[in-house]
């Protein structure tokens, strides 16, 4: 189960014709699928198009009711491959996943599908994450959509306009015979709007008419000759088709005065911060009304030629706005338009920076710069544009820099990975420095402090496959990391089968937190939770040994530092041969307390007896030195300074958010730090026992107590 | 520069040409930012206004610092407004930092600017990762945001939102949310901020509680100091008359009050009778003190000497923790801090790991030194020993053990530990007389060194060796000018850094000029 439950967002669902919806753009992405028609969705979690899986995972009756198959797609490339139904069947299908990621692990059969075609509508939702707050590599999907021709459509951050685009998107894709893309970044998929809905509709022609009826035709699979009538196909139909769709329906908009002697190109995700760095120059109001012309692209691949040069034809300049590297729009808007010989200068990453976010701030630059350099009598009087550069060079503000800490994200209190890397840090104190091969994951906090392991990534599920090459006699083993995950996604063939196959004698952690936690707790083949409508409780244990491992280890309480650090140890020095494998496995520790906490909080509500743990720090023992905070990095472990002269360095303190895990006392142990971490244990709504026996023990203590102060007061 | 471009007239770009409120909100992840933000953009919808709200919420992070944005317009002419989608610096009317670092943050931005920005920011802390892990203070300098802010904001609206929302059972969103009503900053009437809270499903009571008393805290003229301190002092134990009496007598003024507090936690850590140790040994390091022309530099080798000296001697031992661990005050210190209520039930389990050096330490020198001899059957103890054993410090077996351990105090004079203890507290002090004569601030230092010893087992061991590699370190240059400088560097670079890198670096830096 997802972790969180999505019951509300599915009456979102369900909204008809005419009303209202408000909400997050992932989730409007997700209604606009619905409203198209679709006869099936697959997709992979990850940041930020989690919500649509997460909602129509639990969206069942809503799919019933439509006849939509939903599918939690194995990985990208699975989910990619399920567009295969739109190739010879009248059968409408979208998939979605975090990109270029995503579309990375999926290219194969993209490019499998684009070469081809399809006969039905297919639509691949990518959420772009690129820029300040992004997870991965940075890098454009753009480059995809063109190697592939597969058309790209980048709408306006706006709901209206990208559930518009959505359902044109399934047109164009039919017009054409082509797969599209739809291009949504990652503030606007989390970007909270509204459209108004129509109702659902449910796709006249059904999977199951499909499977009852099966079709299929040479002329669609990729095998010689076909595969170069397909590149024909593409130009000399396929082009020219989505061209004439998007000028038809007018995809493309104009917005703006039409006689100027400058004009913006802009990618549709670009708009709203173009119209408020034109607010800040004086060339716009707030609701959009542009005293320079714009030509927003909500289709990006294709670029339509007969637009740029209506748009371009009287112009003097013109500059593209694109973010992202390399400019691809920029050099076709260049070939284009010297084609038709069009005389007007081209414009863009010249005075734009090639890389980052293009910001309101970032554009407001740029946009100055070209029209100071065009046509600067738009710029009238210059109203004062914001500038926090005074503030940023006072002395105070100069001191903050070195005042404020880095705040990067970390492992969750109480999560079951951390003692795994304290144990790693444990064995690494024993052992020496060894080449750590990270994965995709929670579990990549790592490379951060306090624990600082792990010296690559190379993609997911592919932390195993990265150590391959550490593959000789040596006197120490490599370890490759890599969480459940990614071992479903693609590791147990690419890391763990490599490894057994090649005889490579690495050791390999894989750490099972019964979710893919990082995208937000989705059930997976290893899930331990019943999920009616999934088959999970497969051990990868199982999985390992099934594909030849030997020396497998299973851990199923990973807080137990102690036999964690020995198992690492005998891993790395047995004199076994082929892969040493360490499963190690405990519930992640946010899904678990959504899960748990209401149940404890109820049974103690009704007067049930529910011990409660937390632990604590004795602050008179505790000598400050932070050994136990260098290997644990918990949030709810954390130093407090005492208002005693006597006393230097703050001491460990925790905090109320504690959910005992266990970490601190196990670490405490394991390493041989210090006395000062105690567990709590309360019993409430305690039973007539428990408290009797308080009673006897409290009485005894005090009698022992009151003889020792007497002992102290005669000494 | 072109000329022409000056002369014009600014033609407004239409009738609207002013900019939608915009509310930048800093939190940590897990904080509740993106409740706050659901309430801001519900109100502004309640008020017929066009709201938009953004955030790169990376799933997992829950713990690093995030930014949400909202940014809230009415609709003119059936035109919605643009909205942007990240905020831009110099053009944000409210900035709300969920901790005060981040508010700090938030001015490195550039999102605070003294034109515009109402900043509402929560002055708790809440520390980062690099701040925990030095193996000493590394903690972040608060005033340096207070001094930002206070050149930065338009307006500032600054207290502890954390725990006034904690007092009423709440989160801090909701504490944020008053702060935001009593700001004026959104041109909606405080009623109707809290029927939105009204409305809410759950945890309404807490929430509007802790709305009402961030909106009075935040609106009242002069802050009441309701907050106690969370640290208060540890009382101090009434030291005997004749102890009172010698401070009085021998220690100047200005070191009284160290003395006080270091004569308590000696009597506190064995008895009097230590205290009285403690005073002599004090004495002799007073009257160096004074030779060196100490009251001209308000006696700070005396102060230094009686902060450190009783650490020194009230050294961190197994006897100690089970002593602490079994007093009364122990026990209604945790009562307090979980929150224990009177029909419930409360045991601890402690997490000692004992080694067969713990148990030598405790023996009288003579057995320690026949044990010592003997390597292999240290080794054989040790096997038996070494292993991490958990106390339930309240059942009747657990506690008389660690009573029967602290039992041992008065035996603690005689034992292996003490004779090592009081062997390198002498030395040290010996080094501090040396130094103290020739170059008083070099005397400070080396007794301020005492700090790098602390914690047990192998931190312990560690603490021990940074110290002796520092104190080696220091004789190399203890004949130059600078050398109480030098000497406090070290010490910094040990106290920083757990890993002795930096500590490794500075003293390569004194080798190369000693």
């Amino acid at each position: 189960m997802a972790e969180r439950s999505f019951a509300r967002e599915v009456e979102d669902l369900r909204l008809g014709d005419g009303d209202t919806f408000r909400g997050e753009g992932i989730l409007a992405i997700t209604k606009a699928l619905l409203q198209s028609g679709v006869s099936y969705v697959g997709g992979y979690p990850g940041s930020p198009i989690s919500h649509l899986i997460d909602v129509l995972g639990d969206a069942k009756d809503v799919l019933d009711e439509l006849g939509v198959v939903f599918q939690s797609s194995a990985n990208e490339a699975a989910a990619a491959a399920m567009l295969s139904a739109s190739v010879m069947y009248p059968l409408r299908g979208a998939v979605a996943w975090k990109s270029t990621v995503g579309t990375n692990v999926a290219s194969d059969a993209l490019a499998n599908l684009a070469s081809g075609g399809v006969t039905g509508g297919a639509m691949i939702i990518v959420g772009e994450d690129y820029g300040e707050g992004s997870s991965i590599m940075q890098e454009r999907t753009h480059a995809f959509a063109m190697k592939s021709q597969i058309w790209l459509l980048d709408p306006r951050p706006d709901h209206e306009c990208i559930v518009n685009m959505i359902e044109k998107g399934f047109e164009l894709s039919e017009a054409s015979n082509t797969p599209v893309m739809l291009e949504v970044r990652v503030r606007a998929c989390h970007m909270h709007g509204y459209f108004k809905t129509k109702d659902n509709v449910r796709p006249s022609f059904t999977i199951k008419d499909a499977l009852e009826n099966p079709v299929r035709d040479l002329g669609r699979i990729v095998l010689p000759p076909a595969a170069y009538e397909h590149e024909r196909e593409k130009i000399a139909k396929r082009f020219p088709a989505a061209i004439e769709f998007v000028k038809r329906h007018k995809l493309n908009e104009f917005i703006g005065p039409q006689d100027a002697k400058v004009g913006i190109v802009l990618q549709g995700g670009m708009y709203n911060n173009v119209i408020r760095a034109l607010q800040y120059l004086g060339l716009s109001d707030a609701y959009g009304r542009t005293q320079v012309p714009l030509y927003v692209m909500n289709v990006t691949y294709p670029v339509i030629e007969d637009e740029l040069e209506t748009f371009c034809r009287d112009k003097d300049h013109v500059i593209v706005v694109e973010e992202g590297q390399p400019e691809y729009i920029e050099q076709a808007v260049n070939t284009a338009l010297r084609r038709r010989k069009i005389s007007a200068r081209v414009r863009g990453k010249d005075i734009l920076p090639m890389a980052g976010d293009y910001t309101s701030q970032v554009l407001l630059n740029g946009l100055r710069r070209f029209i100071e350099e065009s046509e600067p009598r738009l710029l009238g009087n210059r109203p004062p544009a914001p500038d926090p550069s005074p503030v940023l060079a006072l002395a105070e503000v100069q001191k903050l820099k070195q005042t404020v800490p880095e705040r990067p994200p970390g492992l969750c209190t109480g999560c079951p990975e951390r003692p795994v890397f304290a144990a790693m840090k444990l064995v690494e104190q024993e052992l020496g420095l060894h080449h750590v091969s990270a994965d995709i994951g929670c579990h990549l906090f790592s490379i951060l402090p306090p624990f600082n392991i792990g010296a690559t990534t190379m993609g997911f599920g592919l932390g195993p496959a990265s150590a391959s090459a550490f593959n000789v006699k040596a006197g120490k083993r490599s370890i490759a990391v890599m969480g459940d995950g990614g071992f479903w996604h693609n590791g147990l063939t690419s890391g763990i089968g490599n490894a057994v196959f090649n005889k490579h004698d690495g050791v390999f952690l894989i750490i099972d937190n019964f979710y893919t936690s990082a995208t937000g707790g989705q059930d997976i083949l290893s899930s331990r939770a019943k999920n009616p409508r999934r088959t999970t409780n497969n051990s990868i244990v199982k999985a390992v040994k099934g594909i030849g491992a030997k020396w497998v280890r299973q851990l199923d309480r990973t807080y137990d530092v102690g036999r964690l650090r020995d198992t690492l140890k005998e891993a790395l020095t047995t004199k076994e041969e082929g892969p040493k494998i360490i499963v190690a496995s405990s519930e992640c520790m946010l899904n678990k307390q959504r899960r748990v906490r209401p149940q404890i909080d109820g049974a103690i509500r009704n007067g049930a007896r529910v011990v409660k743990e937390r632990f604590g720090v004795d602050e008179d023992v505790c000598t400050g030195d932070h050994a136990c905070m260098r290997l644990s990095g918990c949030p709810s472990l954390s130093v407090k300074q005492l208002d005693d002269p006597l006393r230097d360095d703050p001491v460990a303190s925790i905090d109320h958010t504690c959910v005992g895990c266990g970490n601190c006392g196990e670490v405490a142990d394991a390493a041989v730090l210090c006395p000062s971490f105690f567990r709590a244990d309360v019993v409430h709504n305690p039973n007539a026992f428990d408290l009797w026996r308080q009673r006897m023990t409290q009485r005894f203590i005090g009698w022992l107590q009151a003889r020792r102060e007497r002992q102290g007061a005669a000494a | 520069m072109k000329d022409e471009t000056v002369h014009l007239p600014l033609g407004a770009a239409g009738p609207a040409a002013e900019r939608p409120i915009s509310i930048a909100i800093l939190a940590m992840g897990g904080q509740g930012g993106g409740v706050l933000t659901d309430w801001i953009v519900r109100l502004a919808e309640t008020e017929g206004w066009v709201a938009q709200s953004t955030s790169v919420p990376g799933v997992a992070q829950r713990t690093g610092a995030t930014l949400y944005y909202i940014e809230c317009m009415p609709p003119q002419d059936g035109l919605n407004p643009i909205l942007s989608l990240m905020p831009t610096p110099g053009d944000v009317d409210v900035v709300m930092a969920a901790e005060y670092m981040e508010a700090g943050r938030s001015i490195l931005r550039g999102l605070v600017t003294p034109d515009k920005t109402t900043l509402i920011a929560s002055d708790h802390r809440a520390f980062a990762t690099v701040e925990k892990i030095a193996p000493g203070e590394a903690i972040a300098d608060s005033s340096a945001v207070a001094q930002a802010i206070g050149v930065v904001a338009k307006r500032e609206i600054v207290f502890d939102m954390n725990a006034l929302a904690a007092r009423h059972g709440s989160m801090i969103s909701a504490a944020m949310f008053g702060a935001l009503a009593a700001s004026g900053a959104l041109p909606f009437p405080v009623d109707k901020f809290r029927a939105l809270l009204q409305g809410e499903a759950k945890g309404q009571n807490s929430s509007l509680a802790a709305f009402d008393a961030a909106l009075d805290r935040a609106t009242a003229p002069t802050p009441a100091p309701s907050e106690s301190p969370e640290n208060a002092a540890p009382s101090q134990l009434a030291l005997p008359n004749d102890v009172l009496d010698r401070i009085e007598r021998e220690i100047p003024a200005p070191a009284q009050d160290m003395a006080r507090r270091g004569a308590s936690k000696v009597v506190d850590f064995q008895d009097a009778a230590y205290a009285q140790d403690y005073l002599d040994l004090l004495a002799r390091l007073r009257a160096a003190d004074e030779a060196a022309g100490g009251a001209a530099r308000d006696y700070a080798f005396t102060t230094a000497a009686a902060k450190y000296l009783a650490n020194a001697m009230a050294y961190d031992d197994v006897i100690r923790v089970a002593d602490l661990k079994t007093r009364a005050s122990r026990r209604a210190r945790v009562e307090r801090e979980i929150g224990l209520k009177d029909n419930q039930v409360l045991q601890t389990t402690e997490y000692f790991h004992p080694r067969a050096e713990e148990l030598i330490g405790m023996a009288p020198t003579a057995w320690a030194d026949w044990l010592n001899a003997r390597p292999r059957l240290v080794g054989w103890i040790d096997a038996r020993m070494n292993k991490g054993r958990r106390i339930k410090a309240y059942s009747a077996f657990g506690f008389a053990t660690l009573y029967a351990i602290a039992g041992m105090k008065s035996r603690r004079p005689g034992s292996h530990r003490h004779a090592i203890e009081v062997a390198h507290r002498d030395a040290w002090i010996e080094r501090a007389l040396e130094a103290v004569a020739r170059n008083y601030d070099l005397g400070v230092e080396i007794l301020n060194c005492r700090r790098l010893i602390k914690g047990y087992s192998d931190t312990h061991a560690r603490g021990l060796s940074k110290y002796d590699r520092v104190m080696a370190a220091i004789r190399k240059l203890e004949k130059r000018e600078d050398a109480a400088d030098w000497a406090r560097r070290l010490r910094e670079a040990a106290i920083r850094d757990a890993s002795g890198v930096t500590l490794d670096g500075a003293i390569k830096t004194v080798e190369s000029f000693a």
